[in-house]
């Protein structure tokens, strides 16, 4: 123990103004109303003005949707692992069976998007869950081990049975009345979302999710069947899935196998990793950082997923905590180094 | 007849991909997502050496195997040592590096038919009236000779003796004496060679192309899953199980289905006996 | 009272591997009783524990409660039945303060039906309830020991903790799997008295043991298990003067330092 890092030690203190402005009744100034209030406003403000400030490059405008679609898997991702604690690696599932949903009621039943968009988001929710079900009572790697094969599993049925349209997808989807619509709707779902998902954590309903990821033995034996409430949550973390594969499939006028695929399983681990687990918000704020990056390198083809990984990797070991933690502690408190 | 001969060259194929994996899950409990990628990386370096800097064929096959190896060690020691003991961390980093091996391989420019190993031995011979080329052959003995090193080796050296300890009880292996972490090391870059050695046998068959490199994985992970996690008996008979239903689906439905056999073995496994046909995680779990 | 016991364990047993962890142990509880449960290390007390509420499927065997075969219900079902359990090992959920762990038990179908211990029949806030169950058990909430963070807390209150997630649920059963082990005397003295409240309330006490001295105050009636049999039934007087017993627990200081 030599060194200089051996005798002291970083000493974290709240900042007075973090103190202050925690009891609701404490609130009287201007400042700490800013305090509290500016950073939450910050990103609301950021993701719906967003659109608006692009609409000069029509490119970097559909990027935000992808964003938002992006942000809604990594949500799920990360109330589903860190609140039910159940892993799931098959994103890409929840996108490919909201987005073959909406395009067979689309082109099967000649609904329009706005009824397609909530029906497939239902009832891909559904198909999910009610899938997901015998894999409930598996635990940790072997959840995480099975749910990285349901995509896999699906695509390649889809394409030996050649149903939906094989490897060709469904084509012929009606797109939205124009960009605008899209954009919106996906921007007001995230901010929505996010607000319900944070609120339905500290809800005593939440508290009962969380008892199920820290201790499944002491809910059974407080008489509530945990698998119940295992299958609302991934019933909640598909939706939001399918609800992204939805609106996807209006955007590009098309649903195929593409939307089963890695991209869709890998960057929302990603975004939550890098944003900061179980917060909720970090996997928006992932999302915005990794999804432009690997947008700027999509001319190098597959790199930009090596590039992605790298970063996971990089902050799984180094900075497992992730940004928006990582933030709110410095935003929150002050450090020093002290003598021990 | 053909279905018997193709489905055990098929099965001691699935053996080799999936005996490093589960060396490495058995001794250190680190399940190694980057197994396919280390499968195809193995067989690239190969390559390389042969055709750019014109070494020969045996030689430029072991300095594969021993970059692969020490690349497997690297990896263990500069990543995977962080996360040890979060098992999710473990899957999501690992699956991550292999990813990134992959990806960045493919961006590299491996694509197409273009990357080939020779086979050792050209030309074929008739077993019972099927033709079988002498490459599986070589496959088969060679998956029978690894299959018995290994058990020497594990059963009658010290480190072999260590890695089977820390298999069975991490923590009394470490009161005895055993670094836990440089025997995780070692398990490591074996267990990365084993998927280089299967890469060397095994590639000549066809082309090197990155997909190979998920389909390895998802063979590997099938067959130790079926099997049981860690279990070793339970690998080999999952590879025999899985390897002839393959042979036998591709017979009688087509070969769209190949995959699909292996996916559907993994979830029936787990949703109906997580333990795996062997294994014995299941009932340690209850008595705790 | 009536004749027929509120739970009957008959014949169950248990293999894991090789060992035979439980083997025919038989076992009556009548409404109202506090029965202890005693044995070395390693006889099956616990496991015994985790056959009748579900967490562990029997071999063989039956288990009735109120009438009702229970044999090998999932664990949930069991506990809503009103026959709840403690944990040897005490796992809250540490990162909530110790009043939220409460919430999960009130949050359940059987606790919404009753309105819980402290409930008065229909549920209020789950807070309310929740800080009511503690101050009854020895949260002093005036010191504000309900709001502490639960990895904050010392063994005492952790076990009390235990406790009072079963009585959230208004049981008709607890069983508690060694309660007093791990708390220092003084912990001990107010743990008793609970108990003894307990029961006066109606509630049936199954209290599996190492501590005999507090146990043998408590229990009307003591079981003992070896090598997952039952060697031993009666008072606390009557079993100590079974030789099986006395074998058992031969070179045990417990015994003779407490008995």
């Amino acid at each position: 123990m030599s060194g200089p890092k051996g005798d002291r030690r970083k000493e974290r203190l709240d900042r007075g103004i973090k103190v202050r402005s925690d009891g609701v009744y404490a609130i009287s100034s201007w400042q700490e109303i800013t305090y509290l209030i500016a950073p939450r406003l910050l990103l609301i403000l950021g993701l719906a003005l967003a659109p608006l400030l692009l609409s000069a490059f029509p490119y970097w405008q559909r990027v935000v949707s992808i964003i938002c679609v992006y942000a809604l898997l990594a949500m799920g991702f990360d109330f589903l692992a860190n609140y039910v604690g159940l892993v799931s690696l098959g994103g890409g599932f929840y996108v490919g069976v909201g987005a073959y949903a909406t395009a067979l009621l689309n082109t099967k039943f000649g609904l329009p998007p706005f009824v397609t968009i909530p029906l497939a988001t239902m009832l891909g929710a559904m198909i999910c869950t009610v899938l997901f079900l015998p894999c409930l009572p598996l635990r940790g790697v072997y959840f995480a081990i099975v749910s990285l094969m349901y995509p896999l599993l699906a695509a390649r049925i889809i394409e030996a049975l050649d149903i939906f349209g094989g490897t060709d997808g469904v084509l012929g989807v009606d797109g939205f009345a124009n960009m605008w619509v899209d954009q919106y709707l996906l921007v007001l779902s995230v901010l929505v979302l996010v607000f319900v998902l944070r609120r339905l954590v500290e809800e005593d309903i939440g508290l009962v999710f969380r008892g199920v990821k820290d201790n499944d033995q002491a809910v059974k034996a407080s008489g509530i069947n945990i698998n119940h409430y295992k299958a609302l949550g991934v019933f909640i973390a598909s939706a939001l899935g399918c609800l992204g594969g939805a609106c996807l499939t209006h955007m590009y006028m098309w649903a195929g196998l593409s939307q089963f695929a890695l991209d869709f399983s890998i960057i929302p681990i990603a975004a939550t990793v890098v944003g900061g687990g179980g917060t909720l918000i970090g996997p928006v704020i992932g999302c915005l950082i990794l999804v432009p990056i690997s947008e700027i390198l999509r001319d190098f083809g597959s790199l930009r997923i090596a590039v992605y990984s790298i970063i996971l990797t990089g902050f799984i070991v180094f900075k497992s905590e992730g940004i928006m933690i990582y933030a709110a502690r410095k935003y929150e408190q002050f450090e020093r180094w002290v003598e021990i | 007849m053909e279905i018997i001969i193709y489905g055990i060259i098929n099965s001691v194929s699935l053996a080799l991909m999936a005996v490093g994996f589960t060396l490495v899950y058995g001794v250190s409990r680190l399940p190694n997502f980057a197994h396919g990628a280390i499968y195809i990386l193995t067989g690239y370096l190969t390559w390389l050496l042969m055709n750019r800097l014109g070494l020969n064929y045996l030689f430029s096959a072991i300095v594969a195997l021993g970059l692969t190896g020490l690349i497997g060690a690297a990896m263990y020691q500069l990543v995977l040592i962080r996360v040890r003991g979060m098992p999710i961390s473990e899957i999501i980093a690992s699956y991550a590096i292999g990813l990134a091996i992959l990806e960045g391989l493919r961006w590299g420019g491996l694509k197409g038919g273009t990357f080939r190993l020779p086979p050792f031995i050209e030309g074929s011979v008739n077993i019972f009236g099927v033709s079988v080329d002498f490459q599986r052959l070589f496959v088969v003995v060679l998956g029978a000779t690894i299959m018995g090193a290994l058990w020497l080796f594990v059963n009658n050296t010290k480190i072999g003796l260590a890695l089977k300890g820390m298999a069975q009880d991490e923590r009394a292996a470490m009161t005895l004496g055993i670094d836990s972490d440089r025997m995780a090391v070692v398990a490591t870059a074996i267990g990365c060679m084993l998927a280089g050695v299967a890469a060397i046998v095994l590639l000549p068959l066809g082309s090197i192309v990155v997909e190979s490199g998920y389909q390895v994985l998802i063979m590997a992970v099938a067959v130790c899953i079926v099997g049981g996690l860690g279990s070793w008996t339970g690998a080999i008979m999952a590879a025999f199980i899985i390897g002839f239903a393959q042979i036998l689906t591709v017979v009688y439905f087509g070969a769209h289905f190949q995959v699909v056999v292996a996916l559907l073995a993994i979830v029936v496994t787990l949703i109906s006996r997580p333990s795996g046909l062997f294994g014995r995680q299941k009932e340690l779990e209850e008595r705790v | 009272m009536s004749s027929e016991p509120l739970l009957s364990v008959q014949n169950i047993s248990k293999k894991f591997g090789g060992v035979l962890a439980l083997s025919g142990v038989s076992l009556d509880i009548f409404r109202g009783d506090i029965v202890g449960i005693i044995g070395p290390n390693g006889s099956g007390k616990t496991t015994l524990v985790n056959a009748i509420t579900g967490f562990i499927t029997a071999d063989s065997g039956k288990v009735y409660y109120q009438g009702n075969d229970i044999t090998n219900w999932e664990p949930h079902k069991i506990a809503a039945q009103g026959l709840t359990r403690t944990f040897q090992v005490m796992r809250p959920y540490f990162s909530l303060p110790a009043y939220k762990n409460l919430i999960v038990p009130l949050f359940s179908p059987r606790a919404r039906r009753t309105g819980g211990w402290r409930g008065g029949g229909k549920m209020g806030s789950r807070d309310t309830v929740a800080v009511d169950i503690l101050e009854e058990i020895g949260f002093e909430r005036d010191s504000y020991v309900p709001f502490k963070v639960a990895s904050s807390l010392p063994t005492g209150y952790l076990k009390r903790l235990e406790l009072a997630r079963c009585l959230a649920l208004r049981p008709e059963v607890i069983i508690c799997d060694e309660v007093f082990s791990g708390l220092s005397m003084s912990e001990m003295a107010t743990m008793v008295p609970l108990m003894e409240k307990l029961q006066m309330e109606g509630i049936t006490l199954i209290m599996v043991e190492h501590r005999l001295r507090e146990l043998f105050r408590l229990a009307g009636r003591v079981v003992v298990l070896n090598f997952g049999c039952k060697i031993a039934e009666g008072t606390s007087d009557e079993v100590m003067e079974y030789p099986e017993v006395k074998e058992a627990y031969f070179g045990s200081e417990e015994v003779f330092d407490y008995v």
